[in-house]
């Protein structure tokens, strides 16, 4: 093989670690910050995916869209929170589990009334529907390049927020030390409410961005739940950074995986978590609790 | 009620039949006439064992509506008798599969079990239901050894094996002058199956396989695999991959500007039902399938018209295989006027039953795997058209069957 077809492996890589990274980066929010195990993280990915479907076949367009599909989004992680997450926050990690488990359940069989059990495709808005010719015979599409733009603006603006402003701080502070945070008056319900529904806004957002590149079907999320997982185990809890290099770690083993040990493709990501947790206990930029 | 319907007759029938008749108990299962006592007469217990969620919902959604329809216009009686469903989610999950077998088994007792549509559940049921288990009707699920190794008299299967997806991909695609083949699937048993018996037939002809590419499944980034194939420059690629894995694969492939230097094929679950979501994308792939929307048939018209109203959405493969299952059970109970304990009689009524399916003529071979024509299609505005018959009457060689 040619260089230039390791040059497009390393584009299919980092472009494989940027989409890893927005999928995972509600996770990180609330899992890392907050603290909540949420497997229900894929379900949220696929409401977005749904939205983005059913609110282009409504309205003709695909970023009307998302516009419009944000806003449900955000409304459908508010309602989560408060009817059920909010109550766990004092429990054990494993009520945690069960009751984002069940929501799964929840969600599948939602998505299964609204929408049906059909395969459904988006279609690539007009304007980022070209391909760039890469080779000879294989072009890339331009969609993907602006989904990776869409990552790099949500990484910036994710670690401007949490690290600059004063939302950020008090999201910081609420995840180290709720009593004390509510002691200096910052009402932590509101925030964490706020912090939560915007993960789910982000899985959802992620979903929508992947719709027309992947295709909406039940059970899309589950796909993505274990992989968001992993990404954000390695990179270390509660850290941007690490969720990010985790993303592009992951993206590179495993697309590198598939073309030099094709056999050994589908235990290769998980091979890299078990080793970089060996080495670092708590992933790459995590802090020790 | 389940003690009850154990032999198909209730303790009631027997008992009224034995003292008009004084039969014995072999004579009586014949002596019971169809119309004997309405309103007595025993429900026929019909288990059904599909995926209502997850990847291959809709698969299963469409095989059993598809059955329960074939029923309705039989008048939702088996020879006689009136029908009580079972129905199960399989979730299409391999770890279940061999509890919801035994829960449809031996709590519920039925008469017939129905499913499933993956290969791997389908394997735990066979296995538990074969020989002595219930008339089972596989209408899907594709394991070579569900009709192979795992044969049994009772076991009927109304969609395909394996082998029937792959072997007459190799002389269609050495007609239609490619020679240059990548083999690209999931990689599970069915994946590989479908290409072991897709090089049985296309290297023996003259082709040349340049490499296999299997992608572990159910994953579907195969943005690598496809910068491998642009690399290798085939003539053709054949392909494995359903569901939401063919509408990502078909996008993708297109999506990579491959569709003009590579000719794309596949079994034909890569753009069965699937039109709506792979759009234009789709256009001019080439798949093998034992079904075509357009087949022009007055079967096949008046069945998708049916289907269309009973359910709203368009038939397909697994509908047809769905609806034939149907037809199958009804052929066998019929033959036997809803007596089964009949069971010999009802099994011979089934393997020898020549249905007038959808998809053509249907017939059984001696595995009871069905025999069929295979077609050679082309998408066309989003539609699967027949481009020509690939092979006459596919059988398929059940390999390790004695039976």
């Amino acid at each position: 093989m040619e260089l230039s077809f390791y040059l497009v492996q390393l584009l299919n890589a980092v472009q494989y670690g940027f989409l890893l990274f927005l999928v995972a980066s509600g996770l990180t929010l609330r899992f890392g910050i907050m603290g909540i195990i949420n497997l229900a993280h894929g379900s949220f990915y696929m409401v977005g995916a749904y939205l983005a479907y059913w609110l282009t076949d409504l309205t003709g367009s695909f970023w009307l869209a998302i516009l419009l599909g944000l806003p449900i989004a955000l409304g459908v992680g508010y309602l989560v929170e408060r009817f059920a997450i909010s109550f766990l926050y004092q429990r054990d990690h494993l009520y945690q589990v069960l009751l984002t488990f069940a929501l799964i359940l929840v969600f599948n069989e939602l998505q299964q009334i609204l929408w049906g059990t059909d395969v459904h495709g988006v279609v690539i808005p007009e304007i980022l529907a070209g391909s760039i010719p890469l080779t000879d015979n294989q072009s890339y599409p331009v969609y993907r390049l602006f989904i990776s733009a869409a990552c790099i603006a949500i990484a910036c603006g994710m670690y401007w927020v949490i690290q600059k402003t004063r939302l950020g701080m008090m999201i910081r502070a609420g995840a180290s030390n709720r009593e004390m945070v509510q002691a200096l008056g910052i009402d932590v319900n509101r925030l964490f409410a706020f912090v939560f529904s915007l993960g789910v806004a982000l899985a959802a957002f992620a979903g929508m961005l992947a719709a027309p590149v992947d295709s909406v079907y039940p059970g899309m999320g589950e796909n993505v739940l274990i992989i968001s997982f992993v990404v954000v185990v390695i990179g270390g809890t509660g850290s941007i950074k690490g969720t990010f290099v985790g993303a592009m770690l992951i993206g590179l083993v495993s697309t590198f995986g598939k073309v030099l040990l094709p056999e050994m493709a589908s235990i290769m990501v998980y091979a890299l978590m078990a080793i970089i947790l060996l080495w670092r206990p708590h992933g790459l930029f995590g802090r020790a609790v | 009620m389940s003690e009850k319907n154990r032999k198909g007759i209730t303790r009631r029938d027997f008992i009224v039949q034995g003292t008009v008749a004084t039969a014995g108990l072999a004579a009586a299962s014949i002596l019971v006439p169809a119309p004997f006592a309405i309103g007595a007469q025993a429900k026929v217990k019909v288990g059904i064992l599909l995926p209502y969620t997850g990847t291959y919902a809709k698969l299963g959604t469409n095989i059993r509506d598809a059955m329960l329809m074939r029923f309705a216009e039989a008048g939702n009686k088996l020879g006689g008798r009136p029908i009580e469903f079972v129905d199960i989610d399989s979730e299409a999950k391999p770890a279940k599969a061999q509890q919801l077998t035994e829960k449809l088994i031996k709590r519920e007792n039925v008469d017939f079990l129905v499913g499933p549509v993956h290969s791997v559940v389908g394997m735990a049921m066979v296995k538990m239901a074969r020989v002595s288990g219930p008339i089972t009707v596989i209408p899907n699920a594709g394991a070579d050894q569900l009709t192979g190794a795992l044969c049994a008299p009772n076991v009927f299967r109304t969609s395909f094996s394996s082998y029937q997806m792959g072997y007459p991909g190799g002389p269609a695609m050495i007609e239609d002058g490619h020679k240059r083949v990548v083999l690209m699937y999931w990689n599970y048993g069915f994946g590989k199956q479908v290409a072991a018996a897709f090089k049985k037939s296309f290297v023996p002809a003259g082709g040349t396989i340049i490499k296999e590419i299997p992608t572990p499944f159910p994953k579907v980034d195969f943005q690598a695999y496809l910068t491998e194939l642009a690399a290798l420059k085939p003539d053709a690629v054949y392909t494995f991959y359903a569901g939401g894995g063919a509408v990502k694969f078909v996008k993708d492939f297109a999506a990579a500007g491959l569709k003009k230097s590579i000719k794309l094929y596949g079994a034909g679950f890569l753009t069965e039902g699937l039109g709506a979501a792979q759009g234009d994308a789709a256009e001019g792939v080439r798949t093998i399938l034992h079904y075509a929307d357009s087949l022009e048939n007055p079967v096949n018209q008046r069945f998708r018209a049916a289907f269309k109203a009973a359910t709203g959405s368009n038939a397909d493969v697994y509908a047809v295989q769905g609806y034939d299952a149907g037809e199958l059970i009804l052929r066998g109970m019929n033959a036997v006027k809803g007596d089964t304990g009949a069971r010999a009689e009802m099994i011979r009524a089934m393997e020898t039953a020549e249905i007038d399916s959808p998809r053509g003529k249907l017939r059984f071979s001696a595995s009871h795997n069905p025999i069929h024509d295979v077609y050679l299609r082309e998408v066309v505005k989003g539609e699967n058209r027949v481009v020509r018959v690939a092979a006459k009457a596919q059988d398929d060689p059940a390999t390790g069957c004695s039976m």
